[in-house]
């Protein structure tokens, strides 16, 4: 069982950057919660919140501060990276909501 | 009730800062208790309407509706404090020696409270969204969390008040004939910083992606997310890795707004001058 846990999660969490990433945000927690970027292009994350609260999609690494209402979708554009790890969260439910993106 | 009290005062800081710089600023000028109630109570009125429509404001622009709209406003208040700092040029002086007459009343700056409470309305509207957001979805999922978190939040909303308080009366310790220059200064400031601000919202979606890499890096002594980062953000617009296009932004912003300022004032000192000979 908890092979099983651990093979779902190599295929559920590395998303990659080949056209808009999507993302959920469900019991304030993001899925996946590592996204993987190709480093000096732009890409773009859909994140959907299935909860029924607002929450903040911020990150200062990133320079990204959006509002996403319950049940509503963002298109949240992410400059071109530098090779590195740029975390973030949602600034409303920050214990739980927690993520990072890793430009490569 | 801790983390929501956080949240909404960081939430708050600003529009808290921003108002205490404009009673200072209005300091002695009859109707400014009105002019920022007003400002704060449509403020409060405009996000609300922005909290309820925010899924629809931000599915406009191909999904950039919301960095659209606050870069919008966020130009509005650059546009309204310039104009104010522009108009202090030509009558600060005056403002000044009315106000050090004692007991009187600047009569001469009422002109410009107009600009100043629509200041205050942006500054309220664009952080208050998201302040209505979060308490609004606490609330309605009830319980007793839900009442301590409310609580924490109003109690962020007081911690806001406090720091307008803490910054208007911080000000009031400049001496009368000084004070306008300084919060003139601050304005120029504040207006540069949103100006910077704008543009990284535009850049955000998906316009004017020039210049877009980060000159330097400041983030080993100050970090955004930290209050001081906050507090510095708002007062002289303050960024922990600021790229090219914000700092040309900042910098076109002060330039424009000094160049005003000056071409203004040089009639109006010469006109003093003529008064004196």
């Amino acid at each position: 069982m908890k092979r099983l846990a651990f093979a779902l999660t190599l295929i559920a969490t590395p998303a990659f950057a080949d056209g808009p990433i999507e993302v959920h945000l469900k019991n304030h927690k993001f899925s996946p919660s590592v996204i993987k970027v190709k480093a000096n292009k732009p890409s773009m994350i859909i994140l959907y919140n299935d909860d029924d609260m607002a929450d903040e999609f911020d990150s200062s690494s990133l320079k990204i501060e959006r509002v996403v209402p319950g049940h509503a979708k963002a298109n949240i554009r992410i400059r071109a990276l530098a090779p590195g790890k740029y975390p973030f969260m949602g600034e409303f439910f920050s214990k739980t909501a927690q993520g990072v993106v890793i430009a490569e | 009730m801790i983390s929501a009290l956080i949240i909404v005062f960081r939430e708050v800081i600003e529009a808290g800062l921003i108002v205490g710089i404009v009673l200072a600023a209005t300091t002695g000028v009859p109707g400014r208790e009105r002019a920022v109630t007003i400002g704060v109570l449509a403020g409060v009125l405009g996000a609300c309407l922005v909290a309820g429509f925010a899924g629809e404001l931000a599915n406009l622009f191909q999904g950039s509706g919301q960095e659209f709209f606050n870069a919008t406003i966020l130009l509005l208040a650059v546009a309204m404090l310039t104009w104010h700092n522009v108009w202090m040029a030509s009558h600060g002086r005056e403002m000044a020696r009315e106000l050090k007459a004692a007991g009187h009343q600047v009569r001469t700056g009422e002109r410009t409270l107009t600009a100043l409470s629509i200041v205050v309305g942006v500054a309220v509207l664009r952080e208050g969204s998201e302040v209505v957001l979060f308490l609004y979805g606490i609330a309605a999922q009830g319980g007793t969390t839900a009442a301590g978190m409310v609580a924490g939040g109003g109690l962020g909303l007081a911690g806001g008040a406090v720091i307008s308080a803490l910054m208007y009366f911080g000000l009031l310790k400049v001496p009368a004939g000084k004070l306008f220059q300084v919060t003139s200064g601050l304005i120029t400031l504040l207006a540069a910083g949103m100006a910077a601000q704008a543009v990284l919202l535009l850049q955000n979606g998906g316009l004017l992606e020039y210049f877009t890499s980060t000159v330097w890096d400041t983030s080993w002594l100050i970090r955004d997310d930290s209050i001081t980062g906050k507090l510095l953000h708002t007062l002289i617009g303050y960024s922990e890795a600021p790229n090219g296009a914000q700092l040309i932004a900042y910098g076109a912003t002060v330039a424009m707004i000094l160049i005003l300022m000056r071409l203004v004032n040089a009639p109006a000192a010469k006109q003093a001058k003529a008064k004196h000979a």
